[in-house]
């Protein structure tokens, strides 16, 4: 065992340790219990960290399932970029779930506002039929939203992916029950009780490698619905817009044509857990069009099978 | 090291001011932010809330269901963080009228404290006594009750004494561990994060004060317990090793045991026996991630190399050298049924514990617990939020111990064969008749684990 650097021991456990050594063990029974998991992988800092702690989990061994990118054909370019770089180191296989082929040949259709968010649920839902997965890791944590305050770490859905809110199993314990029948799947939440901040401390503190949209830079810019939005071909300004050019960073990195960036200097991790700390907005509410859209705007694409 | 991880659950009914209090406390620790508070305003003047324009009907934070917020009731446990620099706390808020002793339960199995709401006015009810008993059976390490609106009785002394010897009983009469009362205002702050000038004559802390004290569950089992490590999986990479192991060579028979401490520490050159069979060999490594470590506690999951090849698998538990379970078939236990179909004797149902689930029979229903006197009285059958005591036969040998004596080893789920459905939070308990009158207790001194065959 040369390899291994033996480090001091340790006195205490802190959060992170303790949210680290939970999100490995719920990672672990799911692999052991399922025949097929698979992880939902958008390059995004939350499914990048599931990652990191699948990796974790299962060292020195490879990680033992494979990511599924639903891909909403509005990426940005440096996003695409990381995923692929990050599933050839890690000897992954990817699957994608394309929005477009869907729209290109019809089995959905564009929506009037332009946004795509709520069109990967049916790529979503066929993708995991198709992929027999039986499991499906997501990188949703219970601080985001308030409909995700309610759901469970192993959460059932029907053939139909549909979220019951409120038919859910107790969950008690650590004791986490995936009993599941034919054509219902499992959505696994292993960094559930992770906060904003918890997450970038972590990142901070493991060095995990991040898209760079998520630190400091300067981008071409129009402010709509409260929000810097970047100048794409998906989301070009409106002739009343004014274009400038602004220094900032993304706090979630989604659909470019939803996503929006905040005014930022937080070029490196340290200055962003330095200002995810003070920050008074939810990260949601900073910076996301589609739950803005009402109260529940993210109950509603739950129970239609979303993340 | 940073802040520790506390884990704390909320009960009470609503009119206790349960979600004012829940509200105070993230809106105090700077928990809510602006765009939550500015929708929850805008809601809150939508529905009429209050008199004033600007009041926060602060329950509009915690019910995240469009059901919920429509008929103004709370129908699930929700999860809530906050943290103080001293402590990270995840609050399970776990609603009052609906399925209390569902949502109790949930939220009391994770906790390494319960506050329990009071209304000063009203004193110790019926449900107070309940979510109690709760909380008791489930030996949740730390009881707060806050003596809420004691603002509306002018802070009077007399009000929060009454209160504080009446729950001063219900705990012997519980065998509650560790209990605090401490009075409150969680419309007006006092004694919620500062103390306060109102209460001159209460000397404890504030119920931050506590949450950021008392000890977790954590902190205050490994200090005492024997090492405890159920096997999820093995690591047996053989060819596929991760991208950043350089070395192959020293990995080609790496071979170890992933799983997740549930009680004591592991230290590098330490004897252990494994169940089944009882095998014992000496731990030569501990591996977090791509780290090796020279010891590990609870809750740590990590992966454990041994010196010896054993033929020991997923539901393989590997313990201190002379700590090894004793292997049971029949378990006498408490069951908090969940389930909306009944239990009645004779059931076919699955056990899980630990990383093993077994086929079971319920031959027998010990009794049910009469809530208000928690005696155990005779029943043929068991309803959703019943407490009762069952004898479980099982398929195979399982390697648990009482859950008095060891909580993670002693906890277990009763899941529905057919449907998968979780239909009861179980506990091993000693063997235990109806009744006799030792109200509370589930766990006498009898040492005779045999069991009866039905």
């Amino acid at each position: 065992m040369s390899a291994i650097d033996t480090i001091p021991v340790e006195t205490g456990i802190d959060a992170l340790d303790a949210l680290e050594s939970e999100a490995i063990h719920i990672i672990r029974e799911v692999v052991a219990e399922f025949e097929r998991p698979v992880l939902l992988f958008s390059g995004g800092k939350d499914s990048v960290l599931v990652l990191h702690l699948a990796a974790k989990a299962f060292w020195p061994g490879r990680v033992p399932f494979p990511v599924l990118h639903v891909d909403t054909g509005h990426n940005f370019p440096e996003v695409i970029d990381f995923r692929d770089r990050t599933v050839e180191r890690l000897g992954l296989r990817l699957e994608v779930a394309s929005v477009q082929d869907y729209l290109d040949d019809g089995r959905l259709q564009e929506r009037a506002d332009g946004t795509r968010n709520p069109l990967q649920t049916q790529p979503l839902l066929d993708a995991i039929a198709a992929g027999r997965h039986d499991a499906v890791f997501g990188g949703a944590r219970r601080d985001e939203d308030k409909a995700r305050a309610k759901e469970r770490i192993l959460s059932l859905r029907d053939e139909f992916g549909q979220w019951d809110p409120r038919n859910q199993r107790p969950e008690l314990w650590d004791l986490y029950n995936g009993r599941h029948t034919v054509g219902q799947h499992v959505r696994a939440f292993p960094i559930s009780n992770w906060t904003e901040l918890d997450v970038w401390r972590y990142i901070e503190r493991e060095g995990i490698e991040l898209p760079p949209l998520y630190y400091a830079h300067e981008r071409e810019v129009y402010r709509r619905d409260g929000m810097w939005r970047a100048i794409s071909d998906v989301s070009p300004a409106r002739p009343d817009e004014v274009v400038e050019r602004r220094t900032v960073r993304y706090r979630t990195v989604g659909d470019m044509s939803c996503t929006g960036a905040v005014e930022s200097h937080a070029a490196s991790v340290a200055d962003v857990v330095a200002e995810v700390a003070t920050s008074t907005l939810t990260e949601r509410g900073a910076t996301r069009a589609d739950d803005r859209i009402s109260e529940a705007a993210m109950e509603d694409r739950k129970k239609d099978g979303y993340f | 090291m940073s802040d520790a991880l506390f884990r704390f659950a909320t009960a009470g009914s609503v009119d206790d001011g349960k979600s004012t209090l829940v509200g105070r406390l993230l809106h105090d620790s700077k928990a809510i932010l602006a765009d939550q508070l500015e929708s929850v305003a805008r809601t809150s003047a939508e529905r009429g809330f209050g008199g004033e324009p600007g009041a926060i009907d602060f329950a509009l934070l915690t019910d995240g269901l469009r059901a919920e917020r429509e008929q103004g009731i709370t129908i699930d446990v929700a999860y809530r963080y906050f943290s103080t620099g001293r402590r990270s706390f995840i609050l399970a808020d776990c609603p009052g009228h609906v399925q209390y002793t569902r949502n109790m339960v949930t939220g009391a199995t994770t906790a390494d404290a319960v506050v329990v709401l009071v209304d000063a006015r009203n004193g110790v009810l019926e449900q107070t006594r309940r979510h109690l008993a709760v909380v008791a059976l489930l030996r949740v390490p730390h009881v707060i009750i806050a003596v809420n609106k004691i603002d509306l009785l002018g802070y009077s002394q007399h009000a929060y004494d009454t209160v504080a010897s009446d729950v001063a009983a219900l705990a012997r009469e519980l065998g509650l561990a560790d209990t605090h009362v401490i009075p409150v205002s969680a419309l007006e702050g006092d004694n919620i994060v500062d103390r306060s000038a109102n209460t001159p004559w209460y000397e404890g802390p504030s119920l931050l004060e506590l949450l950021e004290t008392l000890p977790s569950l954590d902190e205050l089992e490994t200090e005492f317990e024997a090492l405890r490590f159920p096997v999820q999986l093995v690591i047996r990479p053989q060819g596929a090793l991760a991208h950043d192991v350089d070395d192959t060579e020293s990995f080609r028979d790496y071979r170890a045991f992933a799983g997740r401490i549930s009680s004591g520490t592991v230290r590098v050159g330490d004897r252990v026996q494994v169940f089944p069979g009882g095998a014992t060999t000496t731990v030569t490594g501990i591996d977090a991630g791509s780290a090796s470590v020279d010891e590990a506690s609870a809750p740590r999951s990590v992966s454990l190399r041994l010196a010896d090849q054993l033929d020991a698998a997923r539901g393989a538990v590997i313990v201190a050298e002379g700590a090894l379970p004793e292997p049971r078939r029949e378990l006498d236990a408490s069951v908090f049924w969940l389930g909306a179909a009944a239990l009645r004797p004779g059931a076919r149902v699955l056990v899980k514990s630990g990383t093993t689930t077994v086929q079971a029979l319920v031959p027998e229903i010990v009794g049910r617990r009469d809530l208000d006197s928690l005696e155990l009285e005779p029943a043929d059958l068991l309803e959703i939020n019943d407490i009762g005591q069952v004898r479980v036969r099982l398929s195979a040998d399982l390697p648990v111990e009482e859950y008095a004596a060891h909580r993670r080893a002693g906890a277990f789920l009763v899941i529905d064969p057919q449907s998968g459905a979780t239909l009861a939070a179980g506990i091993v308990t000693a063997p235990v008749t109806p009744d006799t009158g030792e109200a509370g207790s589930t766990t006498r001194t009898t040492t005779d684990t045999e069991g009866v065959a039905a």
